[in-house]
């Protein structure tokens, strides 16, 4: 017994110390030698040496390697435990759905005032913009979802209809000084129309075909806004964008404005809250309107396409036209959202609708479990909310970026809410089987 | 039968995939009422026939009129929609979707009016699917996902059903339960059934007429009881008889 334990010891520090080695490697250049402009001296570039960073990165490297050989890998034990088991199981997330949808929705509906109440109308603010940022990705994320996770298409541009919608009402406004209120239909419907001008060029490519495609006709839309600078002002943006009113009643100071109406005293907040109910409700419509088509035919028509193309069409499915409304409804909902987007900044530029934003839009989708609703708004307020609370560890958000990302693919590779929830219920307990336990593909 | 126009006539079919060519001028008859089967080694061109039927790929050449139109050209999600029914090669039920959604999606062409019926009807077929309906698809054992496959493309209500190789891996005995549904289905409801198969004696045993099917070109054609008592396709597809 005492010779294995000493075997065993030899070989957790022959291991530890071949990845101190590595990691000394690595982080030599990487960690150890950092670029800087000296300050005062003109604008020369001089090398930093962090030495002690180096170290410290070694020595975490071999300690850990050591104690987890030790004590977890290498235990006599036959059946090792996989990284999966030391998170929460997939059981007891199965459950969370259900229970999670109206909890969170409450939890939105009072979000404001909770703030409010415990920081006050100066100290909220700032929690309540994040919190319009977050719901406007988790309706891009819903929108999205009707694209790519229910209808399987693979959607890298998304951000192109996102786009559409806050030009549309930027220069709808601009030009011809239209509302917001009507500017909202219009640009939805412009988005859809780009959705579907998008759509029939690619409706016979699918996967990495599909993906590359819209890829580019994201950049296309956005290489154009930058370049027309006649009408859309370029790299300069556009700016003033009005704002929204309620029924009519703008916020503004001083009398008929939306505080004077209701007796309240002028606070700029009233605004933000507005957005912040503006954007709920818009996102709520989105859910609202996926889950209703969700149980019509084209709905499952869209989750058939995913599964099976050829069946589909074998079972007398126009696939054409069954594509083109998933991209025309994805792309109007985008376009909801970039209006909305347009008014709350009151100015926009092609800077905010890059290729990052439909990474990002999509990862919330791929993250949240593709077509599952609840797993869109839990990824957006993770991946948003935490971009947004770790802006002090600016140099460290994307590690931490993409260490999540490979955590959670490691440990639900289908998302966090995995189970598709069947469209129709039945009347009895008829067995349900997770669809984790379901390979793709399979039949 | 061969007193009335065909269900089903094709007329010197020419398939291509790219250049090459997978049927070089099929001529095929399929009265209403009857099951009528294509044997043949793999790569003869059995399912490029049910899928030129179907329109995809459509024939260069030649004609297919199902009663009485020629649907040679039309869009195949249209051709099923005009009494037309596949189950298709290697069943491509949808994994994900639970037994009730994917009959659902069969019903898809149809008013929706009948849908209860229809689902009684098929449940009635293949009992084990009535127990199975709110499982996933894909958790299915193969020979349920071939009842499934086959109560999908009835739930349109078909007037002719194609099926392409129903006993595709499955158990002898699932095949005779498979085989006797279909039986079934054409004895008592009338329905004419096209069954492409590699499992020539059960097929010709089951049908009433029977093509032999060899690079393309149809090579032999008769009763089921016909073809299945001549030596050449004993030789060639049935090796030793019975089994």
């Amino acid at each position: 017994m005492k010779k294995q334990k000493d075997t065993l010891m030899v070989a957790s520090l022959k291991d530890a110390v071949g990845g101190a080695v590595i990691a000394l490697l690595m982080a030599l250049v990487m960690v150890g030698m950092k670029v800087d402009v000296a300050s005062g001296r003109g604008a020369e570039l001089f090398i930093e040496d962090r030495w002690a960073a180096v170290a410290m990165a070694v020595a975490i490297v071999f300690v850990g390697r050591f104690v987890l050989n030790l004590f977890y890998w290498k235990k006599e034990d036959t059946e090792k435990p996989r990284l999966g088991s030391l998170l929460p199981s997939v059981s007891s997330f199965s459950g969370l759905g259900r229970f999670a949808t109206p909890v969170l929705l409450a939890l939105a509906v009072i979000l404001p005032f909770l703030l409010m109440y415990w920081l006050g109308s100066r100290g909220s603010r700032q929690y309540i913009d994040l919190a319009i940022l977050v719901l406007t990705y988790v309706m891009l994320g819903w929108g999205l979802n009707i694209v790519v996770g229910l209808a399987g298409l693979l959607d890298l541009g998304y951000v192109a209809f996102y786009a559409v919608g806050a030009y549309s009402y930027a220069l709808l406004a601009h030009y011809f000084g239209f509302s917001f209120w009507l500017c909202l239909p219009l640009a939805g419907i412009l988005a859809a129309f780009w959705g579907i001008i998008l759509g029939f060029p690619v409706l016979r490519l699918r996967g990495d075909y599909l993906a590359i495609v819209t890829l580019a006709f994201g950049e296309i839309i956005r290489v154009v806004l930058l370049n027309w600078y006649e009408f859309t002002g370029g790299p300069d943006g556009l700016s003033g964008i009005p704002r929204p009113s309620f029924f009519g009643l703008e916020f503004t100071r001083g009398e008929g404005g939306f505080a004077d109406f209701f007796g309240l005293k002028y606070s700029s907040i009233h605004r933000i809250i507005f957005l912040y109910y503006l954007i709920l409700i818009m996102a709520l419509v989105t859910n609202i309107v996926t889950n209703r088509l969700r149980r019509l035919p084209i709905g499952r028509a869209w989750e058939a396409l995913r599964e099976d193309e050829i069946a589909c069409r074998s079972l007398g499915i126009n696939t054409t036209n069954t594509k083109l409304t998933a991209f025309a409804l994805g792309a109007m909902f985008g376009g909801f959202a970039g209006s909305f987007f347009a008014t709350r900044q009151g100015f926009i530029s092609p800077e905010s609708f890059t290729f990052m934003e439909s990474a990002v839009i999509l990862a919330i989708v791929v993250l949240g479990g593709l077509g599952s609703q609840v797993g869109v708004v839990i990824a957006s307020v993770v991946m948003i909310g935490g971009f947004e609370f770790f802006r002090e560890f600016e140099e460290y958000r994307m590690l931490v970026f993409g260490l999540l990302m490979v955590v959670i693919m490691v440990w639900k590779p289908r998302g966090l809410i995995s189970s598709r929830t069947p469209s129709i219920a039945l009347s009895k307990n008829a067995k349900g089987i997770s669809a984790d336990l379901v390979q793709e593909g399979t039949g | 039968m061969s007193s009335a126009q065909p269900l089903l006539k094709v007329r010197g079919v020419e398939t291509f995939y790219g250049k090459i060519q997978a049927l070089k001028g099929i001529d095929m008859d399929i009265y209403e009422g009857e099951i009528v089967t294509i044997i043949g080694a793999n790569g003869a061109g059995k399912s490029t026939l049910m899928m030129t039927v179907c329109g995809t790929p459509q024939a260069r050449n030649g004609d297919v009129e199902y009663a009485g139109e020629n649907i040679t050209y039309k869009p195949t999600f249209e051709i099923m929609r005009t009494g037309i029914a596949q189950s298709p090669e290697g069943r491509r039920i949808f994994p994900r979707m639970t037994v009730l959604e994917n009959l659902m999606m069969g019903a898809m062409v149809t008013d929706g009016s009948t849908y209860e019926e229809d689902l009684a009807r098929v449940f009635k077929l293949f009992p084990r699917l009535k127990e199975r309906q709110g499982q996933r698809g894909g958790t299915l054992s193969g020979g349920e996902q071939q009842m499934l496959a086959i109560a999908r493309a009835l739930m349109s209500r078909p007037r002719l059903l194609l099926l392409d190789e129903p006993s595709l891996g499955l158990a002898p005995i699932i095949v005779k339960q498979i085989f006797d549904a279909i039986k079934e289905l054409n004895e008592r409801d009338g329905l004419t059934v096209f069954l492409v198969e590699q499992n020539a004696y059960h097929a010709l045993k089951l049908a009433h007429r029977g093509y032999v099917m060899v690079n393309g070109v149809i090579t032999m054609s008769g009763t089921g009881s016909e073809l299945l008592a001549r030596e050449d396709v004993k030789a060639a597809y049935l090796e030793g008889g019975a089994h």
